[in-house]
């Protein structure tokens, strides 16, 4: 039997799926039963895309210049909420202001996109290195493979907080872009390693064995047969490099070493702990920027799992 | 049990030599790609934040003077390793002349402290509760009681701090605010101070838990439902075991393996995530260290602590990679 | 030893049905399997890849996980009837009165235990703890059995070739002694050689323990040469059983003709003539016999009527319209406990 290493129990399942399916059923097959449609990943997708939203169209409809100091009254909280000196909320500033005279509607309308995009960008550019080093490691093989698995390795356990710490402590400017390649510079070792040994296994496998056997290009195996078996591994680990890339930039901004022209929701926070907010009750100031850190953090946590789901078909039978 | 060979640790200790190397290249070196030399980008900084610096052309020589910046590049870089393998990182600016050793070593001790209490019970309980989740003996209850616990997961642990601060410490008033241990203690063996090291603890630590035990859940459980898909599994069940034997010594036993690894590669990011924790809680760890420093542009301080724990994170792996031959029999022969 | 026809079967399998959820219906994997296993007596169970026959033995075993289940039928191991048993009374069954000696020896062994260990825990978990003194020895002397060296007792399952993992199986399979064995394709990843010496080693255990065993493969030419009786198992159902001298001289049912006319042989050269796969769906399988779309006498009968198993000469089964007599008129066997013809 061709496939020794499955249960029975799958194969008896797999040698039923691999029957001839009526095109009537096929239909409904593709349309309904696709693993992408998945509750966990539609969620996700519908938190991070809020945000995002919020982030994107928030500027047509508020005033975004609110977001520069002294713009606003000092520490109002939002309306119907009283402030430590007495001060009522207004709706001119519907979620308050803090220390320094910002509007907080305005801050997270800008802030938001600005952490996002941080994420983006930084995973973006780590995972091109990524898929470029694990596949010139797996498919090249020998000595460069060697090469990139050590480096991987050894980039993968340095805590990159503390190099960035050191190193943005140390720049005169830090602008958002800066920090995103810096982080960039940190985020290629797991892609790396994740499609190194994706590829040695697919490598190995029927499919591209035969493609081998039949003349097709080295290039063209892995861009025509590989590449598209990997699309949710790489989806998953691009979301989980975004993840990480955020993480690292909104605590260099906690620390007060994020970019220091444009406002972002971590430099929101380190003004709100350096400015005492939690002492001084201004739950608006510390606690807005650090729900829609946590809501964009759940629901990228969401779309990886619905990722997961999709790239390991195990999972998704366990979760039913 | 398998063997640790040679080969392999000679391997694992190579690894660990270039981690430090690169890192202490990288905080070398990107700074000085950068226009301008870090002295003046350092007073430019303080200028910046005070408004006025008197004599700031003095204050930059005089540095430049001391961190031999007026040296050839090659020179200075060879100083600075030279530096770091004698664990040498000069004074505190802002305390002189406290060394950074002095008060690195200070603050060290209560940063491993809680980090290994925080990551020792994150790793048990999250994979504990990982397995149970794709157990089949687990009541249906406990699988759905699980995932709630596990909101938390993947936000970043700062956060949770600031939450579990204001609910608990501010609002409640059931813990501390800052601090390892109340004002005025002196450190002893006394029970009355360490009740007020763990009263202190308690929610630095809780704020690592919170945020990662849920990550080691989904792993441990994705690695027990690729398990119980094995052979193996069917044959230990075909015996006709104790269901909880063949949970641990079958599953749980293969399933963590990978999670070990996994455990090595994530100890930076939580390295990092408990650093910002100590930072939220005024603990006097090597976070509150390293965000005093930074407000005081203390740049000594902040390379020396920043050094320190990427040292510590990879003495640990590497700690980690000399154990995983002994729980995974198949790793010491791969390599030869 | 030889096998004892005359006394009550040890294993009686009665109207076995195994299904597996899909989106799309239940898989109807083992469909009403019937088959009575003797002491002593080695039953091969034959059939291509996906007919149901490793299903067969899982849900004998009562090891079916999810999407599968087990639908109705009765398992009588010594006349208890493991279906409907509790988890707890099935494991003081299991090893004890019915081993397993898995597919895929590759992958069966906890790569984390020793061989020693795997094969102890079996022998602790229904003996109880006892003293390693005595069970070294036990081990030993098992590894000697299916032929390997001591050195194994120590060896991980790594260290081991595919062959030296099926024999470990093997010796773990008769540690207890059982009733029973099930070789679940045992020999089928293992090469050419390596897999007649191990199926030798597995028979040379069995005759001298006089356990009876299921054997189940799909190389009809290796089992002719392995078992007393052959049942071939086509689409979830058996449709012929019979004594392998039978089997091999006159098959009866169109599809073991097909099959046996496919085994290789060196004397003359034979083109294939069976075609792979199983045509229907077998979520919804055609109304009447089951292997009507491939059959090549197929009558109008077999469209609309399903056959029953009739015996046609002593110890002959056939489930087929081609043979509508018995021996003596009737329908015989196990025909007459069988809830769906």
């Amino acid at each position: 039997m061709a496939t020794t290493n499955t249960s029975p129990d799958q194969r008896a399942v797999d040698s039923a799926l691999a029957l001839p399916i009526t095109p009537k059923r096929m239909g409904r097959f593709n349309r309904w039963d696709t693993p992408w449609l998945n509750r966990k990943l539609l969620t996700g997708a519908a938190i991070v895309g809020a945000i995002l939203l919020i982030g994107i169209f928030g500027r047509l409809f508020w005033d975004t210049d609110l977001a520069f100091t002294a713009s606003s009254p000092l520490n109002l909280p939002p309306p119907g909420f009283v402030n430590s000196r007495g001060q009522e909320g207004t709706w001119a500033h519907p979620l308050g202001t803090e220390n320094s005279g910002r509007d907080m509607l305005a801050l997270m309308i800008v802030g938001a996109p600005n952490s996002f995009m941080v994420g983006v960008v930084a995973a973006t550019v780590g995972m091109t290195v990524g898929v470029i080093l694990g596949f010139s490691a797996g498919f090249i093989g020998g000595r460069l493979d060697d090469f990139i698995r050590l480096i991987s390795d050894v980039t993968i356990t340095i805590p990159t907080l503390m190099v960035l710490i050191v190193i943005q402590a140390l720049l005169p400017v830090i602008e958002l872009s800066t920090m995103a390649l810096l982080i960039a510079a940190f985020a290629w070792p797991s892609p790396t390693r994740l499609i190194r040994s994706q590829v040695l296994t697919m490598r190995e496998s029927g499919y591209v064995q035969m493609a081998k056997l039949s003349g097709t290009s080295t290039f063209s195996i892995m861009f025509k047969e590989i590449l598209p078996n990997l699309l949710p591994y790489l989806a998953a680990s691009f979301i989980g490099n975004a993840t990480g890339a955020i993480l690292a930039a909104v605590g260099l901004e906690t620390l007060g070493l994020g970019p220091q022209r444009v406002p972002t929701l971590g430099g929101t926070i380190y003004f709100a702990i350096s400015g005492a907010a939690l002492l001084r009750n201004m739950w608006w100031w510390w606690a807005l920027p650090t729900l829609l850190l946590a809501l964009m953090f759940i629901g990228l946590l969401l779309i990886n799992l619905g990722l997961d789901e999709v790239a390991n078909p195990r999972l998704r039978q366990a979760s039913r | 049990m398998g063997r640790l060979t040679l080969g392999y640790f000679l391997r694992r200790f190579s690894i660990f030599l270039v981690t430090i190397w690169l890192a202490a290249t990288l905080i070398w070196i990107i700074p000085r790609l950068a226009p301008g030399d870090p002295i003046t980008a350092m007073v430019g900084r303080m200028i910046r934040q005070a408004g006025y610096v008197e004599n700031s052309d003095i204050i930059i020589e005089g540095w430049r003077e001391r961190f031999g910046l007026n040296d050839s590049l090659p020179v200075q870089y060879v100083r600075y390793l030279g530096n770091l393998v004698r664990m040498d990182f000069g004074y505190s600016l802002a305390y002189f002349p406290t060394t950074v050793g002095e008060i690195v070593g200070r603050a060290l001790p209560w940063t491993v402290g809680l980090l290994l209490v925080a990551v020792t019970i994150t790793f048990f309980l999250g994979n504990f509760l990982g397995a149970l989740l794709a157990w089949r003996g687990t009541p249906k209850l406990v699988k759905y009681l699980i995932p709630v616990g596990m909101i938390f997961t993947s936000i970043p642990s700062i956060l949770a701090a600031i939450f579990l601060l204001y609910i608990f410490a501010f609002f409640l008033d059931w813990f501390p605010l800052t601090g390892a241990y109340k004002a005025g203690m002196t450190p002893s063996l006394s029970i009355e101070f360490i009740t007020s090291v763990i009263h202190h603890g308690t929610l630095p630590a809780l704020s690592v838990v919170l945020v990662s035990f849920g990550y080691w859940a989904l792993g441990m459980r994705g690695m027990m439902i690729t398990v119980e898909g094995e052979d193996y599994m069917h044959l230990a069940r075909a015996k006709g075991l104790n269901p909880l034997y063949v949970l641990y010594r079958y599953m749980i036993r293969n399933a963590i393996l990978p999670q070990v690894t996994a455990f090595a590669i994530t100890l930076g990011t939580l390295v990092s995530g408990q650093v910002l924790v100590e930072y939220i809680f005024a603990y006097q760890g090597m976070g509150n260290v390293i965000f005093s420093a930074l407000r005081n542009q203390d740049f000594p301080v902040i390379q020396g602590t920043s050094f320190i724990l990427i040292l510590m994170t990879a003495l640990a792996v590497l700690i980690i990679d000399l154990i995983y031959p002994l729980i995974d029999p198949r790793i010491s022969y791969e390599r030869s | 030893m030889t096998t004892s026809w005359n006394q009550p079967p040890v294993l009686k399998v009665r109207g076995l049905k195994v299904y597996y959820e899909t989106p799309k219906g239940d898989v109807l994997a083992v469909d009403g399997v019937n088959f009575d296993l003797f002491k002593g007596e080695t039953l091969g169970l034959v059939g291509e890849s996906g007919c149901g026959k490793s299903t067969a033995a899982m849900g004998i075993l009562q090891l079916v996980t999810p999407p599968g289940r087990v639908v109705d039928g009765e398992v009588l191991l010594e006349g208890h009837n493991l279906l409907g048993m509790s988890e707890q009374a099935l494991r003081a069954v299991r090893w004890i009165k019915l081993a397993l000696i898995p597919q895929g020896a590759m992958n069966s062994l906890n790569p984390t235990m020793k061989v020693s260990a795997q094969i102890k825990d079996a022998i602790i978990a229904h003996e109880g703890k006892q003293a390693n003194k005595g069970i070294k020895p036990r081990i030993l002397e098992l590894l000697t059995m299916v032929g390997l060296p001591g050195r194994v007792y120590d060896l991980y399952p790594h260290e081991l070739s595919g062959g030296m993992k099926q024999r470990v199986c093997i010796a773990m399979a008769i540690a207890l002694n059982p009733t029973v064995i099930i070789a679940d394709e045992s020999t089928s990843a293992l090469d050419v050689v390596v897999q007649r010496v191990v199926a030798q080693t597995m028979l040379k255990v069995k005759d001298a323990l006089g356990v009876s065993m299921i054997m189940i493969g799909h190389d009809m030419g290796l089992m002719a040469q392995m078992v007393d009786r052959i049942a071939v198992m086509y689409a979830g159902k058996i449709v012929e059983i019979a004594p392998v001298k039978e089997m091999f001289a006159e098959p009866k049912h169109p599809y073991s003709q097909l099959l046996i006319e496919s085994v290789p042989s060196l004397k003359e050269r034979k083109p294939l003539k069976i075609t792979e796969g199983i045509t229907h769906d077998p979520r919804n399988p055609p109304p009447g016999c089951i292997f009507q779309l491939r059959c090549p006498f197929v009558m109008d009968i077999c469209r609309v009527q399903p056959p029953v198993m009739r015996e046609t000469n002593e110890g002959q089964l056939v489930a087929c319209h081609l043979y509508p007599e018995s021996v003596d008129g009737s329908l015989i066997n196990v025909a007459d406990v069988a809830r769906n013809p």
